[in-house]
This record gives structure tokens, C-alpha cells and sequence, in this order.
């Protein structure tokens, strides 16, 4: 009897993975996007919309969500995607190193973004610390949350964010990084992912959060109470959306980014808080803020000359200066917490 | 039987460890070593063992404790308590670290605040391996021979005395077991400690945070070196615990 | 008598501090807002399925592991065969591992550049963010718990009735089925009701390899860390006390069919 109950128990395993191998070639057309941990709420949106249009008919989206360097991973592995919707130009060249994105998705229309955002400071009610500028972080006593650079798209940003503002001050290579250091002495939590940071600081760690300004509209439309500041120099992040080469609905898949692109779209990430890439649907969410422009830069500027030179002087596991960085602020030599 | 077993074994577990090995050994042994003997590396790997051992000691002397009052004593009660014990089990990690975090952290009720710093760990690590050295002292206790120390006390041992000659003794095997336990357990805790500690590297960062954040980075090996210390760190801390237990044991093998 | 409340005080201090005070709070912090909420989070279709797969994943993970708990325990305790100590270490070992590297390393076995990968893509076979991978992750991290239980209980017992079974003419399988299947009976629930508990609240490890598709492949835990992403910390609780209460019906269960003289 026992012997039929372990035969029943192991065929139905063998049964699951099957049915499971069977149901991975579905009728229809399917489209599998995977994306970074914070936009499901807008691609939610944008997915239904999609599928009112003539080009969305009939066909059926997979979604999933998480922190952006694994779903690159995750892909790299075999996860079934059509679309990647990532939150830095670096997990894309993680894709292009595998093989699964051309290497050339920057040249697409609109650059291969989905949107823009900012870097900004989310600070506690009634900014009691009065931050305004970089330089206010470093004040005593002030508690700055960001996630872990080596882990997260968001902290990458705003590592480079708080470099390039310091350049865009007129400071050399050196000192800049210094701030950086600087900074990082007063960095209290450092979590796996943006979101993750963003719920600690909500938690009431810290007094400024370092993160993209959609973040912040993200919490305040949950019904969180937060209050950021733009700071004048401040990094415009780029969030890519591509389509994958093997994807068995190529053509679709781009037509659902091209959908994204449009005006109709752009403006439903003007309403959730991103940066539409659009002009007239920036106009309509950011006029007002137009016009600190001037102190804003991209990962294509100058000092910085695009992500793979970037994660490798920053970011690399090994050689990059955050490793320095973070040796030299948490180390033995460093304050002991 | 036995193919069976082994058959088993390998697909489930040792396939996966042995692919962890490999994947760790990629570029080389000279990487292996410099991720492994890497400044933040070592730092994490000092505060994950620091933490369990500290946990260990913690859970063993109140486990031991929670196990008598739960076997030799009696009230109101009691048997909730018995039942609560098991409930770190029965909670998923990250739920763990979020209520931690809300009776701990900045917005504590009871005005404790620890989060975000090494006590965290700790406490985080304390939950989690509980109900460990209580579940393995407790059938031992119950089936301790009383007469032993009525004889002991008749014989005009102090209280204090019989318990430390013959109780005691006669516990440690099975503290050991949980003990080993919650060491093994302590040393892979990530879930609730993720939450809760902050993560700040050379300070807050314990081993699986560093190895998440390795295979987050899209660096394969580097986390499958970390992880294979790791491993190799919980093994050998099983084998010596396991090894203590076995000489504590042998004069009942003798017998 | 103080001797006797002193260990009394220090163990519930203890357990007030560490163990009951968080529970109150999961609690507390579920029903904050009012039962609606929690309605509102559980009856979420994607909530659903997610708790589905969790279900369907335990109940195909405990069995397993309870079969080759029990199976284990009897090769380790009356057999004997080289490579013995190796071989409970690596029953051990799962407890240890850290989930995040249980999921690398199913991705080394299985992913698109891993051991079985080109294999497996070459006859439309998906592991990886899918059920199978689920199942491995969860089976995985939760084999200990049976042989655990089921080893010292033997040891403890010895095995005198087999033997007695044996020379009056009883089959191995009666002999199990009859003597020492019933002997084990307690250390084999203690360890189906662990085993549950883990698998039910299992994460790392699925995180990484379930691919987290909503409405798919999330577990119920991948759903509680969904929810608080999405800044619903009243939904994850809401799904993290319902995972809870299952491991505790279960528990409950198990302790009540338990005769009286085997409760401390």
C-alpha cells in the first residue's frame, strides 16, 4: 500500500512538470513583461489600454515585478520575456551581454526609454533638517537612506546623481568623489532595492531618502505622507523598455513599446509621476519645475560617457570606487556603529 | 533502500551544492580566495558567526530554561505557552522582521529602538531560532529519571548541586542538539535579518545579505564563493557540535 | 518558593520579549484598520492563486519529504554503511543554506547557461519559473525536518520488537508497517507539522526562482512581499496571518490527536 502511495506521490510530480512544460506553449499571443520592482501600477494601466487598441486585441500579458538587476538575471537564466522594462541602462547591457537584446537597443525611437525621472530628496514632514542642496546632506547629525549600489539601479543613480551634481558645481574628479564619501558617512540603511529603501525610511529611519522623484508620487498616491525636494542639480534617470530578440512575438512586443512611447501613454506617466518623455505631456505634470533644467545631466554626459564606463569605475564587485568607498566609511578605520 | 535515499539526496540537495561549488571555483581559485578573503567579505562572515554564536548562548541558556519551567513547572497557562513556542517556525521570515521592526524600530510602542544597528541581528536572529534548543531539552527532561536526584537530595545534596551534577549533565546533549541547530540556522538567516539590521557593509552586513546582493549584482561566482564558506562554516559547525555530542554520549553506547 | 518562580519569571520574560510581543503586533497590526481591509486584501484573485500555489507546493513537498524522512531515519539508525555521518550532515544542510543560495543554485543547475539548460531548452522542458522549480526550491529547504524527528525517536527506541516480529515469521513490510511505523507515529507528525510550517512560509528561494509572474507563480509569501512593495503593509500581514493560522490549525491539530502522556 505504502509502495502505490510513493508510485501516486512521484507520478504526480512527474504529471505537474509536465502539464507545467505544456502550458508554457500557449494559443494566443502572450506577451511576458518583466520589470523593475516600482511601475506596476502604471504598466497595469498602460496594459489595459493597450488592449482596447486594435494593435492590443486578443492579446494577454504575464507581468512580473522585482528588483531590477535580478529580473535581469532572471532573464539571463531563461525567464520567459518579451518586453524588459528595467530601471538602468547597465541591467539592459546585461541582457546584450547575454545575447538577448541587440546591442544596439539605445538607437530605437526615443532612445529605447519608457520614461524619465529624477533624483530627488523625500524628506520627513515640515523638512525640520532644511535640506535643500547636496551639501545640506552632509550637515550633522543628518541620516541619509539609500539602497546598496552594488545591488540596486536606484542607488546607482544616486551615487552618480551626487557625483555629477558636485561636478556640475565646478568641482574636480577628486573632490566629487570625496563628497560621495562624504555622503556615505552619513548613509544609515542600505537595502536591496529602492522600494525596500523607500519602506524603511517610511519605517522612520532617517531624515532624507535619496530616490527617483516617481517613487515619491508612488508612496503619496498609497496615501504615505511625504515631502521631497528637487534639489538644482540632480541626475534625469533614464528607464529603458525593450524588446527581447527570441521573443516569439517580436513584432508585437514592439508594437506594445511603441504603444508605451506614444502621446496617449506619456501621459498616463505624467499622472503616476514619472517624467513623460512626451514635451507636451511634460509640460502639462513638470512645467513648473522646467525650469531648474539647466542643473540637470544624463548618463551621456561628459563626465560620466555612458554605463559600461560608469559601472566599471563605480560599480565594479572588485575594483570600482564604491568598494573604496564603502571600505573607507564602514571598515575598521571607519565609525563603528 | 538506500539507492533510493541517495537518489533523492542527490537531485534535491547535493546536485545544487555541487553546481554551487563549481560555479564558485569559475575563474579560478585565486578569484575564489580574493572574493572570499575580500575586506567586506571577511567583515560579514566576522559579524554572521559573531551573531550566532551570541544567539546560540542566548537561546541555549533561555531555551533550557523555557524547557524546565515547561516540564517541572505548573500554571495558568502553561500549555499556550507550550503551544506558542513553535510559532517562529510557523511565521514566514519577512513577517518576522516587518513585526520586529514595528515593536524595535523607530516607531517602537514600548519606546525600544534597536533597529538598523548589530542588536538587531540578534534580536532578529533570537526569533527565529527559538524554539530550537526548547524542542530538543524538553523530551530529554521528560524522560529524565527523578530518581537520580531524590537519591542525590537524600543523600544531602543542595538543590543547586543535584542540578549541576545530575541534571545538567544529563541536558547537554540535547542543548547541544539545539544549540547546532540554531548555529546552522543563524548562520543562513536572511529573511528576517534583511529587514531589520540596515545592511550597511563592514557594519550591519551579514553573509546571505552579501550574497544576495552578489547575485542581484550579476556576480554568479563571487556569491557562490561567499555562499560555499558559508556552507562550509554551518558544516563544520554541525560536525563539532554533533562531534561534543558524541563523546558527551558514549557512556550511554557503553551501557 | 523563589527557586521555583525564578526560572518561571526569567523564561516568560524572555518569551514576552522575543516571541509573544511581535505576535501581538502581527495581530495588532492586521486588524488595525478594521476587518475590511483584511477582506479586501484576501480576496484579491491574484491573493488566491497565490495561496493555491503555496497549498499545492506543501502538499506535494511534505509528502515527499516525509517518506524519505522516515526512510532516511531507519538507514541511519539501523544501518550500517560508509559514509554515514556525510550523509546525515547533508540531511542537515538545507537548514543552513541560505535561501538566496538555495535559488543560485537552481539556476546554475537549471537556468539557460546552467548544468541541464541547453537540455532542457532543447526539449521544451520549463524548470525554471515554473511549478518544478517551486516544487525543487520548497522540497529543497524543507527536507530535515522528518528524519530530524524520526532519528533520535529510534534511536531512543531500539529495535527489539522488529526483531522479536522478525524471528516470529513477519515481512519487512509488515514488520514497518506494523511495529515500527506506529512507534515512530509522533516524531513523524511533530516533523509533517514542521515540515509545513517551512514550506508554507518559504521565500528566498522561491523568489529567485518562481520568476514572480502575478497571478501565476507568486507563493503566498512572494504575495506578503508584494504587498508591502506596493506599500500595503495591511495585505501583507493580512496573507501572513493567514499563512500563520494554517501552520498553527495544523499544529493544533496534530497536538489534539496526541495522547495525554506524551505532552510535557
Amino acid at each position: 500500500m505504502r509502495r502505490s502511495l510513493l508510485l501516486v506521490v512521484v507520478l504526480t510530480c512527474l504529471v505537474l512538470a509536465a502539464a507545467s512544460a505544456a502550458s508554457a506553449r500557449r494559443d494566443g499571443t502572450t506577451l511576458n513583461l518583466v520589470a523593475y520592482s516600482t511601475p506596476k501600477t502604471v504598466m497595469g494601466k498602460l496594459i489595459s489600454m493597450f488592449q482596447d487598441t486594435p494593435a492590443g486585441q486578443g492579446v494577454s500579458f504575464t507581468q512580473s515585478y522585482g528588483p531590477s538587476g535580478t529580473q535581469a538575471q532572471a532573464i539571463v537564466a531563461g525567464q520567459p520575456a518579451d518586453i524588459a522594462f528595467l530601471s538602468t541602462g547597465e541591467d539592459v547591457n546585461t541582457l546584450v551581454k547575454a545575447g538577448l537584446v541587440a546591442g544596439n537597443w539605445a538607437a530605437a525611437p526615443d532612445h529605447g526609454l519608457a520614461a524619465d525621472s529624477v533624483v530627488v530628496f523625500v524628506v520627513r514632514n515640515g523638512n525640520p533638517k532644511h535640506i535643500k542642496h547636496w551639501s545640506d546632506l552632509l550637515k550633522p547629525g543628518v541620516q541619509i537612506v539609500t539602497p546598496n549600489p552594488f545591488s540596486s539601479g536606484s542607488a546607482k543613480w544616486n551615487v552618480l546623481a551626487a557625483y555629477g551634481a558636485m561636478r556640475r558645481l565646478g568641482k574636480t574628479d577628486a573632490q566629487a568623489t570625496a563628497f560621495v564619501q562624504k555622503l556615505f558617512q552619513h548613509v544609515v540603511s542600505q537595502d536591496s532595492s529602492g522600494r525596500n529603501a523607500t519602506n524603511t525610511f517610511l519605517a522612520g529611519k532617517g531624515d532624507v531618502l535619496l530616490t527617483y522623484e516617481s517613487e515619491a508620487y508612488a508612496a503619496r498616491q498609497a496615501g504615505q505622507d511625504v515631502r521631497f525636494v528637487i534639489p538644482r542639480q540632480t541626475m534625469v534617470i533614464q528607464l529603458p523598455i525593450v524588446p527581447l530578440k527570441s521573443s516569439p512575438n517580436l513584432a508585437k512586443a514592439k508594437q506594445f513599446i511603441e504603444f508605451v512611447q506614444s502621446p496617449a501613454a506619456q501621459d498616463v506617466f505624467g499622472q503616476y509621476g514619472f517624467r513623460p518623455l512626451d514635451k507636451k505631456a511634460l509640460q502639462k505634470y513638470f512645467g513648473t519645475q522646467l525650469s531648474v533644467k539647466p542643473g540637470q545631466f544624463t548618463i551621456a554626459d561628459k563626465m560620466f560617457g555612458g554605463w559600461p564606463k560608469v559601472d566599471k569605475t563605480w560599480f565594479d564587485p572588485t575594483h570600482g570606487r564604491m568598494v573604496g568607498i564603502e571600505q573607507k566609511v564602514g571598515g575598521p578605520t571607519g565609525p563603528t556603529q | 533502500m538506500l539507492g533510493t535515499i541517495t537518489a533523492y539526496l542527490t537531485v534535491v540537495v547535493a546536485l545544487p551544492i555541487a553546481a554551487l561549488v563549481w560555479e564558485s571555483k569559475r575563474h579560478g581559485g585565486h578569484t575564489f580566495w580574493e572574493v572570499v578573503s575580500s575586506p567586506e567579505a571577511m567583515a560579514a562572515l566576522k559579524l554572521t558567526l559573531g551573531a550566532a554564536l551570541l544567539v546560540a548562548l542566548l537561546n541555549g541558556f533561555f531555551g533550557t530554561v523555557t524547557a524546565w519551567v515547561l516540564v517541572r513547572d505548573d500554571f495558568r497557562g502553561k500549555s499556550l505557552v507550550n503551544a506558542v513556542i513553535d510559532l517562529p517556525f510557523a511565521l514566514p521570515t519577512i513577517v518576522a522582521g516587518l513585526t520586529l521592526l514595528a515593536l524595535y524600530g523607530p516607531r517602537s510602542p514600548v519606546g525600544i529602538d534597536v533597529a538598523f544597528t548589530r542588536a538587531a541581528i540578534v534580536l532578529a536572529l533570537c526569533f527565529v531560532t527559538l524554539p530550537f534548543v526548547v524542542r530538543t531539552v524538553q523530551p530529554v527532561l521528560h524522560e529524565l529519571d527523578r530518581e537520580m536526584e531524590e537519591a542525590a537530595r537524600s543523600l544531602g545534596a543542595t538543590e543547586t548541586a543535584a542540578f549541576r551534577r545530575i541534571v545538567l549533565p544529563n541536558l547537554l546533549p540535547g542543548i547541544l542538539s539545539g544549540v547546532a541547530l540554531v548555529l546552522a540556522r543563524a548562520v543562513g538567516e536572511i529573511g528576517a535579518v534583511v529587514i531589520i539590521s540596515g545592511n550597511l557593509p563592514y557594519r550591519t552586513e551579514v553573509s546571505s545579505v552579501l550574497v544576495m546582493n552578489r547575485v542581484e549584482s550579476g556576480d554568479g561566482a563571487g556569491a557562490a564563493a561567499v555562499a560555499v564558506v558559508l556552507l562550509g562554516v554551518s558544516f563544520a559547525l554541525l560536525l563539532l557540535v554533533g562531534g561534543i555530542r558524541f563523546l558527551l554520549t558514549r557512556h550511554e553506547r557503553a551501557a | 518558593m523563589l527557586r521555583r518562580h525564578v526560572p518561571r519569571a526569567v523564561a516568560l520574560a524572555y518569551l514576552l520579549a522575543i516571541l509573544v510581543g511581535p505576535l501581538a503586533m502581527v495581530f495588532w497590526r492586521t486588524f488595525e484598520h478594521g476587518v475590511e481591509p483584511v477582506r479586501a486584501a484576501l480576496s484579491d484573485p491574484e491573493t488566491l492563486h497565490a495561496f493555491q500555489v503555496t497549498l499545492i507546493v506543501t502538499a506535494i513537498a511534505v509528502p515527499l519529504n516525509t517518506i524519505f524522512g522516515i526512510l532516511a531515519g531507519l538507514a541511519i539508525v539501523r544501518r550500517r554503511f560508509p559514509g554515514k555521518g556525510l550523509l546525515n550532515a547533508f540531511i542537515d544542510l538545507p537548514l543552513a543554506l541560505s535561501p538566496v543560495v538555495v535559488g543560485l543554485s537552481l539556476y546554475l543547475l537549471y537556468g539557460r547557461t546552467g548544468w541541464f539548460g541547453t537540455w532542457l531548452s532543447e526539449h521544451g522542458v520549463q524548470i525554471l519559473f515554473a511549478w518544478p522549480a517551486i516544487v525543487l526550491a520548497t522540497v529543497f529547504v524543507s527536507v530535515p525536518f522528518v528524519a530530524r524527528e524520526v532519528i533520535p525517536t529510534l534511536r531512543e527506541l531500539g529495535d527489539e520488537q522488529e526483531q522479536a516480529a522478525t524471528t516470529l515469521g513477519a515481512s519487512g513490510w509488515q514488520t514497518f508497517r506494523r511495529i515500527t511505523l506506529p512507534s515512530i507515529r509522533w516524531a513523524v507528525i511533530y516533523g509533517v507539522v514542521l515540515t509545513t510550517a517551512r514550506c508554507l512560509g518559504e521565500y528566498g528561494a522561491v523568489a529567485i526562482v518562481s520568476g514572480r509572474i502575478a497571478g501565476k507563480t507568486e507563493t503566498a509569501t512572494l504575495r506578503v512581499e508584494d504587498s508591502y512593495q506596493n506599500f500595503d503593509v495591511q495585505g501583507a500581514y493580512a496573507i501572513a496571518l493567514v499563512l500563520a493560522t494554517i501552520a498553527v490549525l495544523v499544529l493544533i491539530a496534530m497536538t489534539l490527536i496526541k495522547p495525554k502522556e506524551q505532552t510535557s
